[in-house]
């Protein structure tokens, strides 16, 4: 179509779509498209069922040829789900695709509206708005900008691993933020997993060396984003690399610093532990740490305190790696893509003061249980209490901040799964009497309802209901020195007790405490109980509201390791998509400002996020960087003469669209 | 040649446009010898029956000051919309409400109530109030009725020019006289000055810095002024942004902040609503307490955006009948 075609008098085409009857049960279509055949400028309405199906969007491209239509209005769906289905028919039929404009009539009305005559006004007044609305619009190119190749990946669990290793085997250049002083996360800490018990450790620590060596991954451990700034394909990222006092290019991790600390003994709580041992002011985190480099804790090192230490970790390095000057350092990245893989933290058992952990001392965490298993655990794997006996039996509380009204309505979706696995490598190794206290048991996996049911004919006990209580109060002499599960058997309909010497609290899985705080500095959305938001549920499920930064694992919802690196390998699909095409086409619905019209008072320019505006001394206006303006608005709101404008958003069209809706009949 | 017929009228204004035209010295005699002046009711002697009597669009051109605030204010707007060419509004009252129409804030009722009760010097026991008709013994007297609302001379009347300004700056004046007689006035409907803001002919425009952020608002009285610096970079409400240039800055000029009189540009369609919008941009504050105090300097926000034009804004919109 020619150019002097589009841009004649206005020639409009309506298409209110049925949706099947998810609109057309609520609307009164023809209504509707009477309705619109009284708007000025309207040549012609249509309805049918589904308008994104190929016939649905045949009829709007034959009604341009035929007819000379040159403004196209679609009533359906959200522009989310389907504009782009109807701009690129529009554009194909040969108009430019921004002489289309969409309506919402289905999660606008007819979803949410139980009244059918109200949900059909109101369906006539947002065709009204959209009609005045686009007799406005103007025909808008897309920019083309490069895509910088690089990656960034947030996270080193076994989802940040995943992610960087199979972005670096495709050649692009990967960073990789992890903020503790190690990668590894959660799964460095478990001896076996779930449902093959395949150690934990003979699978991950390859992956973990293998993101030490590779030559196109960067690794900035104990380090932490702390600003991003730009956009799909161009993002600027500071990262803070906290100070570990020693030199990582220089430390080989010999730990001759460790033995030769002036404390004899750890005496600070072992995090990577769970706290079920004491660590010295100076460690290695655990021993296939990666990087194997030891760092100082300025919170308990003598010298860093005080300045009055004898210094004896730093004289026995040969290397010379320690420096007590070392202070934390600003790396800035430049990357194309940002993949967010911060996993999540276990429920504080203390919230659920009935279960007695922090009170009794045999009650513990599914996480330290996870230590207290594991080979290079604080007692190389033993199960012992803490007073160095063995357990006769144990009792799994399943559910802990999971399912539950007060603390987390969601299922955790593993700790099943893990209660199973701790049950059997508990009764394995102590060959106690092993009771897992459930609600339901939930198994849905490739090999998991197997794994049960090797369980059950392995003699553990399996009680179904939610334990009401842990005490010490005994009541006969059987329960004597034990602990006491109190839980009704809802199988047998009887409240029983069941004395143990240990319990194991089946912690569930949380959202990080500082979600909100993450999700702020990527520009992300989290759900209300924060876990990261994709952009569908269904089809969108790593995508992100931000272009250009994705999510995977367990920082998205509760899952295990095989959905957690299933998801790490969708992101890095998307990324590379992203980053191989190399470039992105920007919105065209970029703020200018009229240079006639600009008086240069300046109050756009501070207004920017983006910092794209600057003034131009010589022509005493401001002018916008089209590349740089994401589109947002805030400074054609803030004009106050009315010279920005946002192309697809000027005030003449928001205002037509606020008249259709007000003035429609 | 017989020279084309020029009236001056005004309505609910302070006279200061009247003034205006005075104001433009020796320049008035080109104008008084190129056109010729048939009614100006505060300069010479004319009567309404002057104007009855002239034929419909006999007059070229009428310029109407003031806002529209009583019927008989009404009633000559309409005459001489028949009897004029083109109509001129003269003035911030004329175009868009001006400080009488602030008096929209408030109702009729409670105006009347104010002045014939309740002011102190006010002594009225038997409630009297002004009358439309009163029967006196030599017959029937009447006075004009106060309007339920102000409304500017567009709202009351069609409108061909505007001529912004409290009172219209001479330039602007001169330039529309001279735009007449050359015939070279623009589109019907246009307002006759430039449509670009004040900080565009502001002489402190140049000392504006790159990101203008104000913590605090200030009023005039509260600092001492630098003579130099952009007004509103040192805190004061100066409403240069947000109003049409012409009056070539000539409060900042003479160190007082603008106070928009020239009302908006053509693209803006609330004076108001896009002056606090563009205030608050510039405010530099994130807690609640900061945007309080910040805004402290701001005690009349309403009189201060809505000065010169509430009649005519959104607020307005819909005027009741
Ligand atoms: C007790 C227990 C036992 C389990 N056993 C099994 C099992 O046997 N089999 C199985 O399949 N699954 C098991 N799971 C589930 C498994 O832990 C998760 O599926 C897996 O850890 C998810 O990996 P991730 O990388 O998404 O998260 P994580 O393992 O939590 O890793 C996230 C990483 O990101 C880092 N990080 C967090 N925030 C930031 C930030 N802001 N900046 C930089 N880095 C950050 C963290 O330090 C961490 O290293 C178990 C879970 C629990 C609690
Ligand atoms: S706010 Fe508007 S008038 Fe002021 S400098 Fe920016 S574009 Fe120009
Ligand atoms: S003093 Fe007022 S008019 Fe002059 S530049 Fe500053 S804001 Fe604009």
């Amino acid at each position: 179509m020619s150019e002097t075609m589009q841009s004649a008098e206005p020639r409009v085409g309506v298409y209110v779509c049925h949706c099947g009857i998810n609109i057309a049960a609520k609307v009164d279509i023809a209504a509707v498209v009477e309705f619109a055949k009284t708007l000025p400028y309207v040549i012609v309405v249509r309805d049918y069922k589904f308008m994104c199906s190929d016939p649905g969007q045949e009829l709007l491209q034959q009604d341009i040829k035929e007819l000379g239509l040159n403004r196209i209005v679609v009533a359906s769906c959200s522009p989310l789900m389907h504009e782009a289905t109807f701009r690129h028919a529009t554009e194909a039929a040969g108009l430019n695709q921004f002489y289309f404009q969409m309506a919402n009539i289905r999660e606008h009305v007819s979803w949410v509206t139980a009244d059918k005559a109200l949900a059909t006004r109101k369906s006539q007044a947002l065709v009204s708005a959209a009609v005045r609305r686009v007799v406005l619009n103007e025909p808008l190119e897309h920019q083309k900008v490069p895509v910088k190749p690089n990656v960034l990946v947030v996270g080193g669990g076994i989802a940040g691993i995943h992610a960087a290793l199979t972005l670096a085997n495709a050649g692009k250049q990967v960073t990789l933020v992890e903020r503790e002083p190690t990668i590894g996360g959660h799964m460095a800490k478990f001896d076996k997993t779930f449902p093959t018990l395949d150690c934990a450790a003979c699978i991950l620590t390859p992956k973990m060396s293998m993101v030490r060596s590779h030559p196109n991954i960067t690794m900035l451990t104990y380090a932490e984003v702390v600003g991003v700034e730009g956009y799909v394909g161009n993002f600027t990222v500071k990262v803070k690399k906290k100070a570990r006092y020693v030199h990582e290019e220089l430390c080989v991790g010999c730990n001759e610093c460790v033995e030769a600390c002036v404390y004899k003994e750890g005496r600070f709580t072992d995090t990577f532990n769970e706290g079920l041992s004491k660590r010295k002011p100076v460690y290695m985190p655990f021993p296939q740490a990666t990087p194997s480099v030891v760092l100082i804790d300025p919170e308990s090192c003598i010298e860093l305190k005080t300045g009055k230490c004898k210094k004896q970790c730093a004289t026995a390095c040969t290397r010379n790696a320690i420096d007590f000057t070392m202070t934390d350092e600003i790396v800035a990245l430049e990357v194309g893509a940002i993949i967010i893989a911060t996993g999540f933290q276990t429920f504080d058992a203390t919230r659920i003061p009935q279960y007695g952990y922090g009170k009794f001392p045999n009650v513990y965490t599914s996480l330290e249980v996870e230590r207290l298993v594991n080979a290079s655990g604080p007692t190389g794997g033993e199960v012992q209490l803490r007073d160095g006996s063995t357990p006769k039996r144990v009792g799994i509380i399943h559910c802990v901040g999971s399912r539950d009204e007060k603390t987390n309505r969601h299922c955790s979706r593993v700790c099943c799964m893990y209660s199973l696995k701790l049950a059997h490598l508990i009764h394995e190794r102590t060959d106690a009497e092993v009771y897992n206290l459930y609600i339901d048991m939930r198994t849905p996996g490739k090999g998991y309802e197997e794994f049960y049911d090797k369980l059950l004919k392995e003699g553990v006990n399996f009680i179904r209901g939610r334990a009401a209580e842990v005490t010490d109060w005994t009541v006969t002499p059987e329960e004597e020195g034990k602990l006491v599960i109190r839980a009704e058997d809802t199988l047998i309909g009887v409240v029983r007790r069941i004395p143990v010497d240990m319990v194991v609290l089946s912690v569930g899985l949380e959202a990080h405490a500082d979600a909100d705080e993450v999700r702020r500095l990527f520009n992300i959305s989290c759900s209300k109980e924060g876990w990261f938001l994709e952009r569908h549920p269904k089809l969108a499920p790593v995508s992100t509201f931000t272009d250009g930064i994705f999510i995977a694992g367990a920082c998205q919802g509760p899952k295990d390791i095989p959905d957690t690196v299933a998801q790490a390998g969708a992101a890095v699909a998307e990324a590379l998509a992203l980053v191989d095409r190399g470039f992105v086409e920007l919105e065209p619905n970029t703020a200018f400002i009229t240079k006639e019209l600009c008086s240069g008072c300046h109050t756009c320019i501070a207004m920017c996020p983006f910092s794209a505006i600057r003034y131009n001394k010589e022509a005493g206006v401001a002018e916008i960087n089209p590349a740089l303006c994401k589109g947002c608005g805030t400074c054609v709101a803030a004009c106050p003469s009315g010279a920005a404008q946002q192309h697809l958003f000027t005030d003449e069209q928001i205002f037509q669209e606020i008249e259709g809706v007000l003035n429609y009949v | 040649m017989t020279k084309p017929k020029v009236g001056f009228y005004w309505c609910a204004s302070c006279g200061g446009c009247e003034e205006a035209v005075v104001d433009l010295h020796e320049a008035i005699l080109d104008v008084v010898a190129a056109v010729d002046i048939v009614f100006w009711p505060c300069a010479m002697d004319f009567k309404r029956t002057d104007v009855e009597a002239m034929a419909d669009g006999e007059l070229a051109v009428c310029f109407i000051n003031g806002a529209v605030r009583t019927s008989e204010q009404f009633e000559m707007v309409e005459l001489l919309r028949r009897k004029a060419g083109v109509v001129i509004a003269f003035g911030a009252c004329a175009q868009s409400g001006g400080i009488p129409g602030l008096a929209n804030f408030t109702s009729k009722a409670a105006i009347l109530a104010n002045v014939y009760e309740d002011t102190r010097t006010t002594v009225n026991p038997h409630k009297t109030y002004p009358q439309a008709t009163v029967q006196v013994p030599e017959g029937t007297l009447t006075l004009p009725v106060l309007d339920e609302t102000v409304r500017a001379l567009g709202q009351a009347i069609p409108v061909d020019y505007y001529l912004p300004g409290c009172p219209p700056p001479a330039k602007l004046i001169a330039d529309a006289v001279g735009a007449i007689l050359a015939g070279t006035l623009p589109a019907p409907g246009s307002v006759l000055a430039p449509n670009v803001g004040v900080c565009h002919e502001c002489t402190r425009k140049e000392t504006k810095p790159e990101k203008m952020l104000v913590t605090q608002f200030k009023r005039p009285h509260q600092v001492l002024i630098d003579p130099a610096q952009c007004l509103l970079a040192q805190g004061l409400v100066c409403l240069g942004p947000d109003t049409r240039s012409g009056c070539g800055a000539a409060c900042p000029a003479g160190n007082m902040p603008c106070t928009g009189c020239l009302g908006a540009l053509d693209q803006v369609r609330d004076f108001g609503a896009k002056a606090l919008s563009g205030l608050a941009s510039v405010l530099d504050a994130g807690e609640d307490a900061a945007i309080d105090a910040g805004l402290a300097g701001v005690p009349d926000p309403a009189g201060t955006f809505y000065r010169y034009s509430l009649p005519a804004s959104e607020l307005f919109a819909k005027l009741p009948e």
